[in-house]
């Protein structure tokens, strides 16, 4: 998307930003257009941010926008959840995604219940926001992308972040979203630059996946840093005469599978990139969703997941575990020689 | 048993000081959490005796469509934000609420209810610091009932004196109460709200109550000692109020007791009307999971 035309005929232009630019972007926006919307998190204010996503926002809007908590995850997404309830669109940040767990009653089992035990009498507009991820040699408690985590937590919408564009389009969907969303980003994209087109037009919608790369042979689908590392993979594989569709999901929750159906009918084959173990993963919901519903196989599909071992922070072990762009061109060849 | 009510219910028979005395100082606009042991506090606030009955029925006709139940029976169009049955989530909740009432300036406050038994848990020490932290115009009353489910608070809870106190490692107001005495509840709510409005923060307040029922619906409270029951109904708050009131020249006997024949006559055709609510059909529920 290099530009897009606004409802008045103005044109926004594409520009050069990096993905943790796109991050501050969309919170800047949001806090410009709705006084209710405000952020939580450790760290967040005066100091930017852990991943500096946050940067100058506490300076342009104030300590009554953009709060720093301690470091009390459940109690703060609680408090989110109150805030949400009676008036205000708050957006937590919980830093690792590692650090969901420490603040689960409140995300999976207040956020997106107390609306359904009351039999629809209210709603929570709340975001929590969380970057996970390895790469970084973090090691075994700072490095998981935490994704699916809460795919049983029905009533919750995730989203995933593969793109500076979808980094901010996602985020600002889900602040003005009514329903709680769990925003994941990947610490190892911050740093990575891509087209950003900014403002209202074009958000993208709840559960709509998106086609980054247009291809016939075979169908890739990934989320966060499996859709950077597939699209790096496809420029090789093109070399070899294999044309790869890839596919960034976007949403784990409600999942796009019409648009997987649409690409699968065109190229026949599937591969499913991961950085999570296969057991309770989104990647398995899509084969079994797809199987389901009658899609036909004639190749099998090919699932690249993490193996079964905690991640280390040593080098070498770590970029075992995390698929790599070697791993998914085997990957996709083996797909395709079938 | 006629198997009226699915599941389980936890009793609130004795804490009725509490929640009379509390509600009558509050205001329509504020907001209020509870637990999963509520009825009184949804009584208190104002809900009908049929919704609640429906809905801890599981009727459509309740208050929450029947999707919530005993434990969760609660009606926003009162300011009540919920009942949730996880023990601690209440605090976070109502001191969002009062976050808000704060951050949008608005005049009102939150009133957040919970048991002795959450008061060791994680989610009321983080509430408690954020709370004082930000100053939030929130009132906190633990409903100290003498027992964490089976268990005597006593035996769960390490303290200096009372529970309150601990309002005291965060620079919190506290106060200790006697639950048994609405007019006494109503006093010292009263005076936390108006400390809330008026942007000195939040209170602790810790009301001593008893629960004259077992935790649940599967408890029979048999580990308490002998006499201690009986040692409470001696102060029933009801009773006690009552008392209040004749003395005050407000109620006669006569008229008490025809309240009580007037209540239980009220209690018995709101019941026989919730038994014939619709049962919620699975569509109903779906539209319940996000809003639009």
């Amino acid at each position: 998307m290099s530009s897009q035309t606004r409802a008045d005929g103005a044109v926004d232009e594409a520009v050069e930003v990096t993905y943790r630019e796109a991050v501050r972007l969309a919170f800047d926006d949001e806090l410009a257009s709705d006084p209710t919307v405000v952020l939580l998190g450790e760290d967040i204010a005066a100091a930017g941010g852990p991943f500096k996503t946050t940067e100058g926002l506490f300076e342009k809007y104030g300590g009554d926008r953009v709060i720093d908590t301690p470091i009390a995850e459940n109690g703060f997404c609680g408090m989110a959840l109150g805030m949400a309830m009676t008036g205000m669109r708050p957006v937590v940040e919980i830093m690792f995604s590692d650090f969901l767990p420490t603040a689960y009653d409140a995300i999976a089992m207040e956020m997106p219940r107390l609306r359904f035990m009351s039999g629809g009498q209210t709603s929570a507009p709340v975001t929590v926001r969380a970057s996970g991820g390895g790469g970084g040699r973090f090691g075994a408690q700072t490095s998981s992308t935490g994704e699916s985590w809460f795919l049983q937590f029905l009533g919750l919408q995730i989203a995933v972040s593969g793109s500076p564009q979808s980094a901010y389009g996602l985020l600002r969907t889900a602040i003005r979203e009514n329903n709680p969303v769990v925003v994941f980003e990947h610490k190892a994209l911050h740093g990575v630059k891509g087209p950003l087109v900014r403002g209202d037009t074009g958000l993208p919608k709840i559960g709509e996946a998106e086609v980054v790369r247009e291809g016939s042979d075979v169908t890739v689908v990934g989320s966060l840093l499996m859709v950077h590392r597939a699209l790096e993979a496809s420029g090789t594989l093109a070399a070899e005469g294999i044309d790869a569709e890839v596919i960034d999901i976007r949403w784990v929750r409600p999942l796009d599978l019409p648009a997987i159906r649409q690409s699968l009918e065109k190229t026949g084959r599937l591969v499913v990139l991961e950085e999570q173990y296969h057991e309770g993963g989104w990647g398995s919901a899509v084969v079994s969703r797809l199987t389901e519903a009658g899609f036909s196989w004639q190749n099998p599909p090919v699932l690249v997941s993490m193996p079964d071992v905690l991640i280390s922070h040593s080098p070498p072990l770590e970029d075992l575990m995390i698929p790599s762009v070697e791993r998914i061109e085997d990957a996709v060849r083996t797909a395709v020689s079938g | 048993m006629r198997g009226l009510v699915p599941g389980t219910v936890h009793l609130a028979q004795g804490h009725e000081g509490v929640a009379v005395g509390a509600h009558a100082a509050l205001e329509a606009e504020d907001w209020v959490v509870c637990t999963y042991r509520g009825h009184h506090h949804s009584l208190a606030r104002g809900m009908g005796l049929e919704p609640l009955f429906a809905e801890i029925m599981g009727r459509t006709t309740g208050a929450c469509r029947g999707m919530g139940g005993s434990s969760y029976v609660t009606d926003f169009s009162l300011g009540m934000l919920g009942s949730p049955a996880i023990i601690g989530a209440a605090v976070p909740l109502g001191a969002g609420a009062a976050m808000s009432a704060k951050l949008l300036g608005q005049n009102r406050i939150s009133v957040t209810f919970f048991g002795d038994g959450a008061c060791n848990i994680g989610a009321f020490h983080e509430a408690l610091n954020m709370a004082q932290l930000w100053k939030v115009p929130g009132v906190f009353v633990i409903e100290n009932n003498q027992y964490g489910e089976y268990t005597p608070y006593r035996k769960s809870t390490a303290l200096v004196a009372d529970i309150a106190n601990r309002g005291d490692a965060y620079g919190m107001a506290n106060t200790v109460v006697d639950g048994q005495d609405a007019v006494a509840v109503y006093e010292v709510v009263a005076e936390a709200r108006a400390r809330a409005i008026a942007g000195e923060g939040p209170t602790l307040i810790e009301a001593k109550t008893y629960r004259y029922r077992g935790h649940s619906r599967t408890d029979p409270g048999t580990y308490r000692p002998d006499g201690e029951l009986d040692a409470w109904k001696a102060r029933d708050p009801i009773d006690i109020l009552g008392a209040r009131l004749e003395e005050a020249g407000i109620l006669s006997t006569a008229e008490r007791d025809f309240l009580w024949e007037e209540v239980q006559a009220m209690v018995d055709e709101a019941s026989d009307r919730a038994e014939t609510g619709a049962w919620p059909s699975l569509e109903e529920a779906e539209s319940y999971v996000l809003a639009d």
